[in-house]
């Protein structure tokens, strides 16, 4: 295995002990290698790495660079909410902290070059540097320059470093319309089941031995596969599950080798851990302490999304209930519902063409504040006083979330807003006090 | 004041601190305006005192309350803080994770600060040093969480290089201090090292501790989860997941609605750093009973609300915000109004102060207790000897008061134990007669005579049907809360109570033998049903059955459990009288509930229309007094235009407006009818009409339309 990873100019011993490290991703290691050539050489200006989430981009990259000792700076880009903190953070890296302060108060790209250049004259690379800039599709956001700019800084700064820019989205998403510096791309593919298996079999647990981990792994991969190849979630998962799975031995009750009884333990919790996969309803913490007490009352601690009725003021209540009419039914349909002699208006004749779908297909409408007040006091049972306290109550329904504003925060003449709940809860809601929504609902007449 | 500058230009002059004016007291706000001003400082001082005792009594409510919740997110820090430490193979593989508690603390947002408050307190106490806690407005962007979050953990001002408003006259020490994650990184690492290497003479309680104390977690607390901006949460979090190994950090999201607000926000590639935990605190309806139950159930706050304030309050409370805050200052508003406005509030305090204050009382305030409704009443019952001295004599006055003061703290000792007793009887009753909460009731009983209420029949009825052990149960709390109080006569009923209950004891043992000669008399008529009869038959002795039931002797059971129902029956009625029927009474409790009301619930709209359909009502002016419903031509411009367009029908033409206005404004001017010039709109009469049409505009009356250029359309209905 580790013979595979060879490259003249890097110390034998150094791209073994890379090689262990990076189980199933040789090939791409190599790639990497080849690449950067000889640490003295120059190296292409700029390669761009894409892939799915854990398919070891960055942990390739961070391995190599790490171990064979290159220099290097590596920047997350969610990091940096201003480029003074990426220009910074590489000048900080390379040439040490006086560089870095050495950038004015809030520095453009070519007071990062000057800098860059002026250093760069006083150490010059001996070896190639690199910079690796993750999550690089958060620099499409920032200033139109900066990614064209990186692409080719080897130019730019007449220094032996290398840009690399790691992904989850393709290149062509990336491409400027004014055009660049077209960067080597580089893909990772996914791992496949049996490597999946071979990396997680990796972290065993020192109190028990290689294959009963790996056997574990086996059985693990062998229920969520189908379902789930996330390397971390699937770690996360084997984590949470594994001291269920060691309970018989510990009990004394079954050897290590007799895998099928332990399958038959172990599969129901697997079965049960599924149904919230992604999903971490409960913290692991939580979950270690559920399956110790799992029989005796099962379904005590209930995940996240278990919890969802909200306690509401009285009001507070009535004015979700009208947000919800007026955002799911038609404006012309409020006379029907809400004029006591309307007369009959039969619902055919009164359908337009586009009219004809569910309003719930369609999703809420935004509606103005006036027809809010005017269903709202029409619903509410008893007469209120059009108070301050009441208009608070819309503003903290939109800061609770329940209400969307969609005009703008600074719209004060009569501002739009959009109910954000679900039938369910505005069902629960409205039980609660005694209102059948459903009758007042169009869509259900 | 001058300036060096040789150019024009406007220059801001601070004023110097000498000049600023010495604020005025509390007190002389108090004294200021206020009624029987001789006593007013006595009524400050009673005032204030309660005030600080219904402050102190909260915030220990609150913290007990608080206790259990604060207790386990305490006990999450520690644990967490811990397991970090260690190198067991599950912590290891939990290592990537950010330890986070939500705790879902309900929609009162407004409550919500006291209890962050004392959480952060309590974290610095006993985990760790390292608190920050935000709120979603004050961050809107990355930059600004980041640099609450630094500025807060290292109390230092940071460096942001967009907003130069700091000051350059501050030594800055940290010049190149820049808003990000490696800075905090290298801040904690020589904080750590520093109080590890120091302070030797410390106390150590055990290495376990001291271990955490090396390396104490720095938790971030968001107060508002629902309001922050999901990007900058979502960032915020991976970025701080990239730096979990060198910092060990832990959030606490305050989440006002429900926790699947959490997985709304953050999708699973960020949730999934993040170690979840679960914490629920009491919910507010709770709280607000705790908090009626230690300030207004009780004797010894002397200061009462009467009902119709209290159902203010409460409604407010329930309709509305749900805000405990809001209802104790509710509460301190009615106070302080009651002690600024009722120069009697001086005897609104415990019974020997008020006993005291009373022999001071001046010839004018007995005056004012001569004036009180409920005096009079009581002055009307005695005989008319009597009257003639209690309205001439001052002394015999002040003796009669002592009286008084004395019976009416009696029945609020009395009061209390009563209704909980009753409380504790109705509230397991199917359908809640009587209500559910204990305040409920209270309402109730300051309403009226609550014996003479329906409900109060139906729950006597529904207490008969109970079966024993239920019955006994709560009698037995009764008795418990009668005995707790310190009454000689509450005590002496609970031993009343106590006799009873032993009795029904009793009939325990006497039952087993009675049990085969009872129905006898049931069975014979069932017996008779049973043989072939006809309708008429039939209903002859399904009435007779019925007949015989209810004329049927009582079992012996029955008859003691309407001896304790009665005796529960006379403890009512002889204790749970309105406090309106005391005399005197108006000495404590406050009954205003319109000024709270408008002070606590304000309508702008209503008030608007006030203000445009009666000026006088805010101005003042004796000119602008008219009979109702109309409106003085001497008044506003806005006001006239409002009266005229409320004539109008949906759409309004702006030219009939005009001259309408003019020919009121010419009467006002007091123009010759019969001149040329009246009516006429000149260009000042134009300008103004122009101006209170706009100003209408402004306020939402009416508004421009399309359909006729020279028409507005109106935005209200009705009118004349």
């Amino acid at each position: 295995m580790a013979a595979l990873l060879q490259h003249p100019g890097y110390d034998e011993e150094k791209l073994r002990r890379v090689a262990e490290q990076l189980p199933c991703r040789e090939v791409q290691a190599g790639m990497l290698l080849s690449l950067m050539g000889e640490p003295q050489q120059y190296s292409y200006p700029s390669v761009f790495i894409y892939g799915h989430r854990a398919s070891g981009k960055s942990h390739v990259l961070h391995v190599l660079l790490r171990e064979l000792e290159l220099p290097h700076a590596t920047v997350s880009c969610v990091e940096c909410v201003s480029v003074v903190l990426l220009f910074e953070q590489v000048l900080l890296s390379f040439f040490g902290c006086d560089a870095a302060s050495l950038l004015p108060r809030s520095p453009s790209l070519s007071d990062f070059v000057r800098v860059y250049r002026q250093q760069r004259s006083q150490s010059p690379a001996k070896q190639t540097r690199y910079i690796v800039m993750e999550k690089a599709e958060l620099l499409r956001d920032s200033d139109a320059n900066l990614l064209p700019a990186l692409l080719r800084l080897q130019e730019l700064v007449e220094d032996n470093v290398t840009v690399v820019l790691l992904s989850e989205i393709v290149w062509d998403k990336f491409r400027p319309n004014t055009g660049c510096f077209e960067p080597l791309l580089l893909h990772f593919p996914d791992y496949s089941k049996g490597e999946l298996q071979q990396i997680l079999s990796q972290d065993k647990h020192p109190s028990y031995s290689a294959e009963f981990y790996s056997s574990y792994v086996n059985i693990l991969l062998g229920v969520f596969y189908s379902v789930c190849r996330d390397l971390r979630e699937l770690r996360h998962l084997a984590s949470l599950n594994f001291p269920k799975f060691c309970e018989p031995l510990a009990e004394g009750k079954v050897k290590e080798t007799d895998t099928h009884k332990l399958w038959r333990n172990i599969e129901p919790h697997l079965k049960k851990a599924m149904q919230t996969v992604y999903l971490r309803e409960v913290s692991s913490l939580q979950w270690e302490q559920m399956q110790q007490m799992e029989e005796k009352e099962a379904g005590a601690l209930r995940g996240l999304s278990a919890h969802t009725h909200v306690e509401l003021p009285y009001y507070s209540k009535f004015l979700l209930i009208a947000a919800y009419l007026a955002s799911y039914n038609p404006a012309r349909t409020d006379k029907r519902f809400f004029v006591k002699h309307h007369g009959k208006i039969r619902k055919t004749n009164f359908l337009k063409k586009n009219e004809k779908t569910s309003n719930h297909l369609l999703g809420p409408k935004p509606f103005p504040l006036d027809r809010l007040l005017a269903i709202f006091y029409s619903v509410v049972d008893s007469r209120v006083a059009p108070t301050a306290s009441i208009f608070s109550q819309i503003s903290s329904l939109v800061t609770l979330q329940l209400l969307t504003q969609v005009s703008h925060d600074d719209q004060l003449d009569a501002p739009k807003f959009k109910c954000a709940v679900s039938l369910d809860f505005i069902c629960a809601i409205s039980r609660t006090v005694n209102f059948d929504i459903v009758k007042y609902l169009y869509d259900f007449l | 004041m001058s300036t060096s500058s040789v150019s024009k230009g406007c220059f801001v002059f601070k004023p110097s601190a000498k000049k600023k004016k010495k604020l005025q007291s509390l007190e002389s706000y108090f004294t200021d305006g206020c009624e029987g001003a001789q006593s007013s400082e006595a009524r400050f001082g009673l005032c204030q005192h309660l005030w600080d005792r219904i402050k102190t009594e909260t915030g220990v409510l609150q913290d007990e309350l608080n206790r259990k919740i604060l207790d386990s997110l305490l006990d999450f820090t520690r644990k967490c803080s811990s397991t970090r430490q260690h190198s067991d193979w599950a912590s290891q593989m939990r290592a990537s994770e950010i330890p986070t508690a939500a705790l879902v603390l309900g929609v009162n947002v407004p409550d919500h600060d006291m209890t962050f408050q004392s959480l952060s307190e309590l974290l610095q106490q006993s985990v760790t040093p390292h608190v920050a806690s935000v709120q979603a407005k004050e961050c809107g962007a990355m930059k600004h969480l980041m640099k609450r979050v630094l500025e807060r953990l290292m109390d230092t001002a940071v460096d942001d290089d967009e907003e130069e408003e700091t000051e350059q006259s501050g030594v800055q020490l940290h010049k190149s201090v820049h808003c990000s994650f490696s800075t905090l990184c290298d801040w904690y690492i020589t904080k750590t090292k520093k109080s590890s290497s120091g302070t030797p003479g410390k106390k150590r309680s055990s290495p376990a501790r001291e271990q955490q104390q090396q390396q104490p977690p720095v938790v971030i607390i968001f107060k508002d989860l629902e309001a922050f901006n999901p990007k900058v949460l979502q960032d915020f979090i991976l970025i701080c997941s990239r730096y979990i190994e060198r910092l060990p950090l832990m959030f606490i999201f305050g989440i006002a609605t429900s926790p699947s607000t959490i997985q709304h926000m953050l999708p699973h590639s960020v949730s999934s750093l993040l170690c979840i935990e679960l914490f629920q605190s009491l919910s507010c309806t709770q709280h607000l009973a705790t908090v009626i139950d230690k300030l207004i159930l009780t004797h010894q706050f002397p200061f009462k609300l009467n009902g119709k304030v209290m159902q203010v309050l409460i409604s407010i409370f329930l309709y509305h915000d749900f805000s405990v805050r809001n209802f104790i200052k509710g509460l301190q508003l009615a106070l302080l109004e009651h002690f600024h406005s009722q120069p009697l509030s001086v005897l609104c305090c415990k019974k020997k102060e008020a006993l005291l204050n009373l022999t001071q009382l001046s010839h004018g305030d007995l005056e004012r207790i001569r004036q009180l409704p409920s005096f009079r009443r009581y002055v009307e019952k005695q005989e008319s000897q009597e009257q003639v001295k209690l309205m001439t004599d001052d002394g015999h006055l002040k003796e009669e008061c002592q009286k008084l003061i004395k019976g009416f703290h009696r029945y609020h000792k009395h009061y209390y134990p009563v209704l909980r007793c009753l409380h504790t009887l109705t509230s397991a009753l199917p359908r809640y007669p009587l209500g559910k909460q204990i305040r409920e009731l209270h309402l109730i009983c300051l309403e009226k005579n609550v014996w003479e209420n329906e409900d109060y029949q139906s729950a006597m009825k529904l207490l008969k049907m109970l079966a024993k052990d239920e019955l006994i149960a709560l009698l037995q709390r009764c008795a418990e809360t009668l005995q707790s109080t310190k009454s000689k006569k509450m005590n002496k009923a609970a031993a009343q109570l106590e006799e009873l209950l032993a009795r029904f004891k009793q009939l325990d043992t006497a039952a087993t033998e009675m049990a085969p000669t009872v129905d006898d008399s049931v069975t014979s008529p069932i017996k008779n049903l049973q043989k072939k009869t006809d309708l008429f038959q039939l209903q002859k002795t399904l009435l007779e059955m019925n007949e015989s039931r209810r004329s049927k002797k009582l079992s012996p059971f029955e008859v003691l459990r309407n001896e304790a129902l009665e005796f529960v029956d006379s403890l009512v009625k002889s204790h749970l009288s309105p406090p309106e029927s005391q005399t005197l009474h108006e000495v404590c409790y406050y009954s205003s509930s319109a000024v709270v009301r408008r002070h606590l619930n304000a309508t702008p709209r209503t008030s608007i229309q006030a203000a445009l359909s009666s000026p006088y009502y805010y101005l003042q002016n004796e000119s602008l007094k008219t009979e109702d419903g109309t409106v003085s031509n001497a008044a506003p411009d806005i006001c006239i235009a409002y009266k005229l367009h409320l004539e109008c029908g949906r759409l309004i033409n702006l030219y009939d407006w005009m001259e309408a206005y003019a020919t009121v404004v010419s009467a006002a001017e007091g123009t010759d009818p019969d001149s040329d010039s009246y009516g006429k709109v000149d260009e000042v009469k134009h300008a103004r009409f122009i101006r209170a049409v706009s100003e209408l505009e402004f306020l939402g009356f009416i508004k421009s339309t399309r359909q006729k250029t020279d028409h507005v359309a109106r935005l209200t209905w009705g009118g004349c």
